[in-house]
């Protein structure tokens, strides 16, 4: 009988967890005992049958969950996004084609698609010059003329309604480590924009412009410049107040100071540079659309490993909010996308506001985003007030996610990495629902941003993507 | 002796690696240390000091530096090391202090120092986090019922190979370098170590043996079950017996249990034996033996306390009944009795900790032809109604029957109080025998809580013609929180007789039902 760590226990001091009754914590710390008191829920929210699926991955010892899970977590580590270039979407995105279009979330039908997506649209046939005007482009978009997919089955990510066409501008990101690429349109501004469904003649002619004179000259300062290492900008701007999802200033600050000293060495006209510079600094979530190709290409990397059960995305249309997990292959498990519990603009209330929409999500599948909120001190009012809820919320998600990233990193927490790679066994275990912010659409096409918060992802689909992943890997 | 590494794209705030600079230089046989972003600045720095070569001179402000020049190779691998250390530490200052983790997995990774788990949750859910705690290395003391034997016998079977306390279920005290948990009492520090398949009786014990000024190293409790159920098989007690053995501290080890099953006796009999250490044990309700080598058997809680105290001073034990003057015990016993009306003839045990409630029935049950009770073995004794005594009536209120909806009367008094009132209605109750268990865990004034309603009692029967015996006994040290001598003074000041153990009380309480007989 070896009772030799009983013999060492009697050597140390009692560094006790308590679960259960507090008083016995509380007795402890009164004899100077350490001891960390578990706010213990029951697991898989009580229920006894999905806690007993947990157990029996558990038992079975052939499977290991872990070694692929840290194989995908490591992936996601070793991941480097780097912006490399800017092309035309139906040139570069894999099976991109004129009627075609790509939007947010998890494949969705016209009939089911919200009002804002519906409004990007027609917005983007139009916009291709399908259609001549709305109308006829409700008509196309109705008749089944018009093929719908996800960004996600093309290598893309879209924020909001992430409404991509054939022609539009496309940031082109790859993961040098393993040469995989991710595409994501450049990010129009706020107010009446396409991605929160308004489809006016304005917004068309922002597109417009974008595509004509915003993307060329941007394109040819980077080609100056060459490829940035986009790990090494979120990495500075999480030390920054930003968390790369809801909060893109300082992103947006470090991005224009990248490329201004290649933009003012082009040779088109002034205003045309002024142009574009005041455009990205106008808009403080130019960045957004960068961070979330980036995290894109870093996270499908760990995509397709067998026995992982990270997630590795999560995206919502509007309709509903999808997840797909590392070792379930293409697979999306679904459920109502939900409302988003968030502060409003003037003259606006949650009476306004669309169901979760967007692929911005990807933020915090890779780790940032809500998961970094303990970064972004400016933005706590989404979080319910104070600096120390923001800290809470990041620390919440240490318990859902496999590993700890080593490059972005919180000052905040004494510069603890950032709680990444979300494993979908642990959030059913834990009841933990990963945190997310995001900003919130009008719910009629056309009217666009009406404020900005949080938003709980539906249980369903992560129970449904358990019993899925049990009736593949258990026993 | 110099070195330099230059780590690709790996970015850090400039101030933190200030810090990380400073501590790095610290180290003895350090001479210089850089570690710093490749910014011209630094870069250019690092040629003055002439710590550079090809990689620094093409380092960019994306790449981290480490440069460090010392005494010798050793120091600088140390440096190198260290610096690496700092530029991943996590932190864990202030984890834990507002943050409380949502799981044991979780804690298990903000505390990587924790060594035990304590689980009083729903049983229906403890098994699975005690799972959780073996299989992460870490001791259990697992306070919840309602785990079944299968479970049990799987957690145990697995701790053992994993060579941990798994301490329960169902355990409520144990004591693990000196420090109480659960329901625990504070005892000092000394050389007897006590293994204990009984609550009550190893509070009993521990604080027995704080009274007679001596101290405790481990107190491990092992559940009721342990050596009760083969199955089981004392797994826990031997494990203990086993820790206590190689435990230089531990001179003395004490084993109390409620009655085993007969092999399970033998081999923890079999394995205190190979101890070589003086051993005493009390099984409760089996007869005392002889001594057999260095095994020694204790009739009672109190002895086992007794003897265990007496081997570690090399003293003899002298068994004896009362450890006040026979002359004042007779004259307690007059006293007692004097004014007792003529039909007050039976005895009611009212008992919170099941252990004690145990010793008294053992010593009682046939000195007074039979006790009823809410599980009595002889089917005749049985009380029809757990909730009305009959005759002489021990109970022990922390049985399930009684605490339905309540929690254990050790916290609310309540179940015993009300108790207490239905009693004092009972115009043949001539003595009724109490404990009064103290320490973190129980109520913070059980005495203060009871005494109203024993006064009530007392001044029924006196409203009679009659009188009401009440003795008691504090379980407790000086260290409870609840002040030992401030409750007895309580229950004193009411005219109970307090007894300076379980064992006395029921011993006086019988020779006063002796004299009732005799009258």
């Amino acid at each position: 009988m070896n009772v030799a760590k009983i013999n060492k226990l009697f050597g140390e001091e009692i560094n006790a967890i308590n679960m259960g009754l507090e008083s016995f914590a509380e007795n402890l710390q009164r004899e100077g005992v350490a001891v960390t008191q578990v706010e213990w829920r029951p697991p898989a929210g009580g229920d006894k049958e999905l806690a007993a699926l947990l157990d029996s991955l558990e038992a079975n010892r052939d499977l290991d969950i872990d070694a692929a899970n840290r194989e995908a977590a490591q992936r996601i580590l070793s991941g480097k996004p780097t912006l490399i270039d800017i092309g035309i979407a139906g040139e570069v995105i894999p099976g991109m084609h004129k009627k075609l279009i790509l939007h947010a979330g998890p494949p969705v039908t016209w009939d089911r698609m919200c009002g804002p997506l519906k409004g990007a649209v027609l917005g983007g046939i139009v916009y291709e010059g399908l259609a001549a005007d709305l109308a006829e482009a409700e008509k196309l978009a109705a008749g089944g003329e018009i093929t719908f997919e996800p960004c996600h089955h093309h290598d893309a990510v879209g924020p909001m309604a992430g409404v991509v066409t054939a022609s539009m501008p496309v940031w082109i990101m790859e993961n040098t480590t393993f040469g995989n690429r991710a595409y994501a349109t450049l990010n129009e501004g706020l107010g009446k924009v396409l991605r929160y469904g308004a489809n006016g003649t304005e917004v068309i002619e922002k597109l417009r412009w974008m595509a004509d004179e915003l993307a060329p000259i941007l394109r040819k300062a980077l080609a100056l410049r060459g490829s940035i290492d986009m790990k090494n900008i979120i990495a500075q701007l999480l030390q920054m107040g930003d968390e790369g999802h809801n909060r893109n200033r300082a992103g947006t600050s470090l991005f224009i100071r990248e490329l201004a000293p290649y933009l003012v060495q082009l040779d088109d006209p002034k205003e045309k540079l002024a142009r574009v510079l005041a455009f990205m600094h106008e808009n403080d979530h130019f960045f957004l659309n960068l961070s979330m190709p980036a995290s894109k290409c870093t996270v499908d990397a760990a995509r397709y490993i067998e026995g992982s059960s990270i997630i590795t995305t999560m995206a919502r249309n509007g309709t509903d909010f999808g997840i797909r997990i590392s070792g379930l292959g293409d697979a999306w498990f679904t459920g109502p996308a939900g409302m988003v519990d968030g502060l409003y603009l003037p003259g606006y209330t949650a009476e306004d506001a669309a169901p979760d929409i967007g692929d911005s999500v990807i933020t915090e599948t890779a780790g940032i985003g809500g998961f970094a909120m303990a970064a972004a001190p400016a933005i706590v009012k989404f979080v319910g007030g104070t600096p120390a809820d923001a800290i809470n919320f990041t620390k919440r998600m240490y318990e859902i996610t496999a590993i700890e990233n080593d490059t972005y990193q919180i000052p905040n927490l004494d510069f603890r990495g950032t709680p990444t790679a979300i494993d979908v066994l642990k959030v059913v275990e834990t009841g933990i629902l990963p945190a997310i912010n995001t900003g919130i659409a009008h719910k009629e096409p056309g009217v666009g941003m009406v404020g900005a918060g949080l938003v709980e992802p539906p249980v369903s689909c992560f129970t449904d993507a358990v019993k899925a992943f049990v009736k593949k890997y258990g026993r | 002796m110099k070195q330099i590494l230059v780590q690709k794209d790996a970015y850090y705030d400039s101030v933190f690696l200030m810090l990380i600079n400073q501590d790095v230089k610290k180290i003895e046989g350090i001479t210089e240390a850089v570690v710093s972003m490749g910014t011209e600045l630094n870069v250019e720095l690092l040629g003055e000091m002439g710590l550079v070569n090809e990689e620094v001179t093409a380092a960019t402000p994306n790449d981290l530096i480490i440069a460090v020049e010392g005494r010798d190779d050793a120091a600088v691998t140390v440096a190198i090391e260290a610096a690496r250390e700092l530029l991943n530490k996590k932190s864990s200052s202030e984890e834990g202090a507002a943050y409380r983790p949502s799981s044991l997995t979780a804690a298990v990774k903000a505390i990587p120092e924790a060594n035990l788990v304590v689980i009083s949750l729903p049983g229906e859910f403890a098994a699975r986090e005690v799972r959780k705690a073996l299989m992460n290395d870490l001791h259990v003391m697992l306070f919840s019922d309602n785990v079944s034997l299968e479970q049990e016998i799987e957690l145990k079977n697995l701790a053992r190979d994993r060579g941990l306390l798994m301490m329960g279920p169902d355990c409520g005290t144990a004591i693990i370098n000196g420090k109480p948990l659960c329901f625990s009492n504070v005892v000092r520090r000394g050389t007897i170590g006590i293994v204990a398949a009984s609550g009550t009786g190893l509070q009993e014990v521990a604080c027995s043996i704080e009274k007679l000024d001596a101290g405790v190293t481990q107190a491990i409790g092992t559940g009721g079950r342990d050596l009760k159920n083969e199955k089981v098989g004392g797994t826990m007690m031997l494990m203990g017996i086993e820790a206590l053995k190689n435990d230089e501290m531990t001179k003395v080890i004490t084993v109390v249990s409620k009655p085993p099953a007969a092999t399970v006796a033998a081999t923890v009999i079999d394995a205190l034996k190979r101890t070589g250490k003086p051993c005493v044990v009390h099984f409760i309700g089996l007869d005392k033996r002889p001594a057999e080598g260095n095994v020694h058997y204790a009739g009672n809680l109190e002895e086992a306390a007794g003897m265990a105290v007496a081997l570690t001073r090399n003293e003899s034990y002298e068994p004896r009944v009362f450890t006040i003057p026979t002359g004042d015990v007779d004259a307690l016993v007059d006293r007692e009795t004097q004014k007792m009306a003529g039909g007050q003839v039976n005895l009611r045990g009212l008992y919170t900790g099941g252990t004690l409630a145990d010793e008294s029935m053992i010593l009682l049950y046939d000195a007074l032809g039979g006790v009823y009770s809410f599980e009595s073995k002889d089917p005749e004794f049985v009380l029809k109604d757990p909730h009305r005594s009959q005759g002489h009536t021990i109970v022990d209120l922390g049985e399930d029957v009684f605490t339905v909806g309540r929690p254990h009367p050790m916290i609310d008094p309540s179940t015993r109080t009300d108790r207490i009132e239905k009693e004092m209605e009972d115009d043949t109750m001539a003595v009724m025998l109490l404990d009064c268990v103290l320490g973190y865990g129980s109520h913070p004034d059980p005495a203060g809580a009871m005494v109203p309603f024993l006064k009530d009692a007392k001044d029924r029967a006196a409203g009679r013609g009659g009188y009401l015996s009440i003795i008691a006994s504090v379980t407790g040290t000086g260290g409870d929180f609840q002040n030992m001598d401030e409750q007895r003074r309580k229950l004193e000041a009411i005219g109970v007789v307090v007894m300076p153990s379980n064992y006395q009380a029921a011993m006086l309480a019988l020779e006063i039902m002796n004299k009732v007989g005799q009258r």
